[in-house]
């Protein structure tokens, strides 16, 4: 594998004028919400690097991910990134296959070792040592100790990655964990969704490239720049929330007057994620948009918070059997217990003894 | 982990908490049936269940003339449970809550009137309380059970209030934390005084049937 | 040793019943109730808050009846009730309550406070907390046959003046005569003019009636003091004597207390219903006043006020009757603030005025009454209870106010039609 040139000159290679890459970097720095000056700072630090090598590894997944990053438009940020990287392995996008796939797996992980980026899609079944989920006859929890050992970083690409997510609902029938759950020893940065927003993908492989570290990461791993807010706090529809103006079925007039969807189960209030500023479709709309609420994605268990269409104050679990049977034990309970109470007091009354007029003399 | 709360609160926290609720309730309210009362030989003038029921309603208002410091409590105490009525019966998230458990609803109050019905609730609260260090009357009847309930009927009216303006913190924050100081009320409402929310419609016909029994129209 | 804490205590315990239950589970700590008792208007000492003077018993309930108080108990945590904790509530129980049932009133969740007092006094004389006062009274009550210690031979002097004074015969043992009089031991030793009063009204009204040479005492201490046992037998000798005579109604005396012995708790006193009626004599009035037999003449025009006997009106529900019967003679009857159900206690029911120790209290509480009293200004205060007259009296000679006190069922008397057979010569 030869050495890596650097972006600059891979750019020149392909015609892409300085113009547009300074257009790019500009566009990134706001993205990630980076002080004005930065775009300069950016093209200077990206002209320079090398192309490092990443490998992409595929887990228990719907390739939803990729196919996420790769169906957006070109000529696009998401587009040019993939330039700006060597990646050596990805199964699905990757020409070779079979053997020579993972011979070029296991070349970039020697010869990059400590430096490559390790990107996940998809969760890890580790129930009974990982069978439910091989690559060329090795388990994922397997390949991903074995890649996790030699990468500088990991990025957990989707929710399945960072969180489990669909393969980890319950019942969990695979024993399905996140990356995070296995790998203690590596920075892990979440970039969770389903799929997760494309230009985040590359927004943060970008500030990677840039700055050569992480950037700064919430409480669940995921970079605060796409995840600090929430979809309702920066959706266009949060008037109507805070005047109580709900849409209370798909078609009624409230939906078409574009009123708040928290009745018909948005999430958007307990969901981080960068759709309503970012957008989705090279800034076409997001699913609020299309009249339709945020599931909740980007979060931990979202599978298994109960259906999409309940509005969040709903219990996400069945209190009438639990009240009902509750019921009937209080029911007997106090008929037990004041059967004996009653018994006491009877006990009580018989023990009284009379008063009478001789009780009253004396002292 | 805050997500996993928030389930938790929303899902098995809130089944444990209805059951100790419902477990409790009716634990209490069936036992003080069960400690019987004696039927009277004396002729009846009236109805015992007529002065029972009026007396039930009735009762709602306090209508004697009191001192100020009785109206204060009279007013204050109406405001608190006025608003807290409001509050949680026509705030259309909790309706949302009430069709999604009892498969029925009722329309929403306007957001404006439920800030205002939380507010003078928040505020009749924290007036009764600073009465209850003050005035002797209260003081002396105050034992610590009184100031833990006040702080369990609280902290759902202010989360609340938080939660709809989104102060302090998060969305999901706040609502985990509403959620679970409902549910903490909900935990001790059937071992506390706020057992009241239900006996007292039965101390309230008790009080009445005697009345009803005389025939007296109170 | 029949007087015994755990005799008390046993007795409390028996005597928690579902209401009771119900409002100590209920009670807010809203202090609401102090508002409506005279103890505590008139002194702002909180200690007079009417559910506080049931603190032990509260503690006996929670104790032997919830959950936590029976798990607090098993681990050695709860206070059990000691005699000293009874010896300190006496004088709330006693002194401080008349049983008045104005707090049962105003008590926002329901409560019936005074329903428990009269059930904790039970427990008090049980174990051995009753005032010495009201131990004498009952004492008398139960051995002489009436609480002020008079007897037949008084009634019979008492009913011989008024035979002179209205020339009419006054009825005495008469059996299956229609109605049986019982008087109360106030009437006969300090407002005998009843005797007069009655006959001559019930002359005019041609009502059969009799009084009971072994019944004629309706004044109840043992209810007063809060035994059971020994109201039930003061009672029981009313209900022979009535039995006796076969009569259809007993009269209730103009005293409250004796109409609740006698209406509400008698038969549950003696464990039956009664094969009478028992009306009281305000009612009974009012009841001849509108069929027409009872007829006055001529007016008072004195300004008057009525005060409310608490037994009567807000605990018996006599309440439109003594009205009906003012408005025949007074056209200037005036209603003092808070009149009907919702009046002021004299100060000296529920046993209090038997009660020496309670007396300066007693006094002391009288404030509210004058309150009333001046805010309507009334030259004559009438009522219906012998013994709120004698507060009345006893409490205007105290604030030395020159206001008169008169009995009802007199003052109708007073005006009786002259048209009536055997009117005074
Ligand atoms: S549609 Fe969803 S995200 Fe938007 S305001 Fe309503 S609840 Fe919030
Ligand atoms: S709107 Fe919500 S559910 Fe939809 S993609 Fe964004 S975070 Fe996911
Ligand atoms: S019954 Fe009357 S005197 Fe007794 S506590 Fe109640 S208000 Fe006070
Ligand atoms: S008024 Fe009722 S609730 Fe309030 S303190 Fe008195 S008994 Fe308790």
């Amino acid at each position: 594998m030869k050495e890596h040139e650097t972006l600059e000159q891979r750019l020149q290679e392909q015609g892409v004028s300085r113009r547009s890459f300074l257009k790019f970097c500009a566009a990134m720095a706001t993205m990630m919400a980076l002080p004005p000056g930065s775009a300069s700072a950016i093209a200077a630090a990206l002209a320079k690097v090398k192309r490092p090598s990443v490998i992409w590894l595929s887990f228990q997944e719907c390739t939803g991910c990729t196919e996420s990053l790769t169906r957006s438009h070109s000529p696009t940020l998401e587009s040019l990134i993939f330039d700006m990287i060597s990646l050596d392995y990805h199964h699905t996008l990757q020409a070779a296959s079979g053997f020579a796939a993972e011979q070029a797996r296991e070349d970039a992980m020697k010869e990059f070792h400590g430096k490559y980026l390790l990107l996940v899609d998809g969760s890890i079944p580790i129930k009974d040592g990982g069978v439910y989920s091989t690559i060329a006859g090795r388990t994922n929890l397997d390949m991903l100790q074995e890649a996790a050992a030699g990468a500088a970083a990991i990025v957990a690409v989707g929710s399945c990655a960072a969180f489990g997510g669909l393969p980890n609902a319950q019942p969990n029938p695979t024993g399905a964990v996140a990356v995070s759950d296995l790998i203690k020893s590596k920075p892990i940065i979440n970039i969770s969704g389903c799929p997760p927003i494309p230009a985040v993908i590359t927004g943060v492989l970008a500030h990677y490239l840039t700055f050569g570290a992480l950037p700064a990461l919430d409480d669940q791993g995921r970079p605060k720049a796409f995840y600090g807010e929430t979809i309702h706090d920066r959706c266009y529809r949060r008037p109507f929330y805070d005047q109580g103006k709900f849409a209370k079925t798909f078609d009624d007039e409230g939906a078409r007057n574009g009123w708040c969807l928290y009745e018909l189960g948005c999430k958007g209030p307990t969901t981080h994620n960068a759709c309503a500023t970012t957008k989705w479709n090279g800034g076409a709309g997001f699913p609020i948009e299309a009249g339709h609420g945020c599931l909740g994605c980007s979060e931990p268990k979202f599978w298994d918070a109960g259906s999409f269409y309940t509005p969040l104050p709903a219990p996400a679990a069945d209190v009438t059997s639990a009240a009902k049977a509750a019921a009937v034990v209080g029911a007997v309970a106090a008929v037990t217990v004041g059967a004996i109470d009653r018994g006491k007091k009877t006990l009580a009354q018989q023990s009284r003894e009379k008063i009478t007029v001789e009780d009253l003399k004396g002292n | 982990m805050e997500q996993e709360m928030l389930l938790w609160v929303r899902g098995t926290g809130l089944q444990i908490a209805t059951a100790v609720f419902v477990i409790g309730m009716v634990y209490r309210m069936l036992h003080i049936f069960m400690l019987g009362r004696k039927k009277s030989l004396a002729e009846a003038r009236g109805s015992e269940w007529s002065g029972g029921f009026r007396t039930m309603w009735k009762r709602s208002f306090v209508t004697t003339k009191l001192s100020a410091r009785g109206n204060f409590t009279v007013i204050a105490g109406l405001i608190f449970h006025l608003g807290f009525f409001v509050t949680f019966l026509f705030l259309s998230q909790h309706i949302d809550l009430i069709r999604a458990v009892l498969g029925f609803g009722w329309p929403a109050m306007p957001r404006g009137v439920i800030d205002i019905a939380a507010v003078l609730s928040i505020g009749a609260m924290i007036a009764l309380l600073v009465h209850r260090f003050i005035d002797p009357v209260k003081r002396m009847l105050s034992d610590f059970q009184d100031y833990l309930t006040w702080t369990l009927s609280f902290l759902p009216l202010l989360t609340g209030f938080m939660l709809l303006r989104e102060i302090g913190f998060e969305y999901i924050t706040l609502l985990t934390l509403h959620i679970a100081s409902v549910e903490l009320l909900l935990v001790i409402a059937p071992f506390t005084k706020l057992a009241h929310m239900f006996s007292t419609f039965i101390a309230r016909w008790y009080n009445g049937a005697v009345n009803g029994f005389k025939g007296i129209e109170i | 040793m029949t007087i015994s804490l755990q005799n008390g205590i046993n007795t409390l315990i028996g005597q928690i019943d579902a209401p009771i239950a119900s409002f100590f589970s209920s009670c807010v700590h809203c202090g609401l109730c102090a508002d409506a008792c005279l103890f505590y208007t008139e002194t702002l000492d909180p200690k007079y808050t009417p559910i506080h003077k049931l603190e032990p018993m509260r503690r006996l309930w929670q104790q032997e009846y919830t959950f936590w108080g029976k798990l607090m108990q098993k681990v050695g945590l709860s206070k059990p009730v000691t005699d000293e904790d009874l010896a300190e509530w006496e004088p709330l129980v006693y002194d401080s309550c008349t049983l008045c049932g104005r707090c049962s009133m105003v008590c926002p969740v329901g409560n019936d406070i005074v329903y428990m007092v009269r059930k904790m006094r039970e427990g008090m004389v049980a174990s051995g907390h009753a005032p010495e006062g009201l131990k004498g009274a009952t004492q008398r009550a139960i051995e002489l046959g009436s609480p002020m210690g008079l007897n037949i031979n008084t009634l019979n002097a008492q009913i011989k003046h008024a035979e002179k004074d209205t020339g009419l015969t006054v009825p005495m043992d008469v059996e299956g005569a229609d109605y049986m009089m019982v008087l109360s031991s106030a009437e006969i030793a300090d407002y005998p003019e009843i005797i007069g009063a009655v006959t001559r009204i019930f002359k005019q009204a041609n009502v059969s009636w009799t009084l009971a040479s072994d019944g004629f005492e309706g004044t109840n201490s043992g209810i007063q003091i809060g035994s059971s046992d020994l109201a039930a037998e003061i009672v029981g000798r009313i209900v022979h004597a009535a039995e006796r005579l076969k009569v259809k109604f007993v009269i209730s005396p103009e005293c409250g207390h004796a109409f609740t012995a006698l209406r509400w708790e008698g038969p549950n006193l003696i464990g039956r219903p009664y094969p009478f009626k028992v009306i009281h004599i305000i009612e009974l009035l009012d009841e001849l006043r509108s069929s027409g037999r009872l007829k006055t003449e001529g007016v008072d025009e004195t300004r008057m006020t009525f005060h409310d006997p608490c037994q009567m009106v807000r605990r018996g529900g006599v309440v439109e009757q003594p009205r009906n019967l003012m408005h025949m003679v007074a056209p200037n009857f005036v209603e003092m603030p808070d009149a009907g159900v919702q009046n002021w206690c004299c100060g000296g029911g529920g046993g209090v005025s038997a009660n020496h120790r309670a007396e300066p209290l007693r006094v002391k509480v009288f404030s509210r009454k004058k309150e009333q009293l001046d805010a309507v200004n009334a030259k004559t205060i009438v009522t219906s209870c012998s013994n709120c007259r004698t507060m009345l009296l006893d409490g205007l000679e105290n604030h030395h106010m020159d206001t008169e006190v008169i009995g009802l069922t007199e003052l109708i008397a007073e005006h009786l039609a002259d048209n009536a057979e055997g009117k005074a010569s």
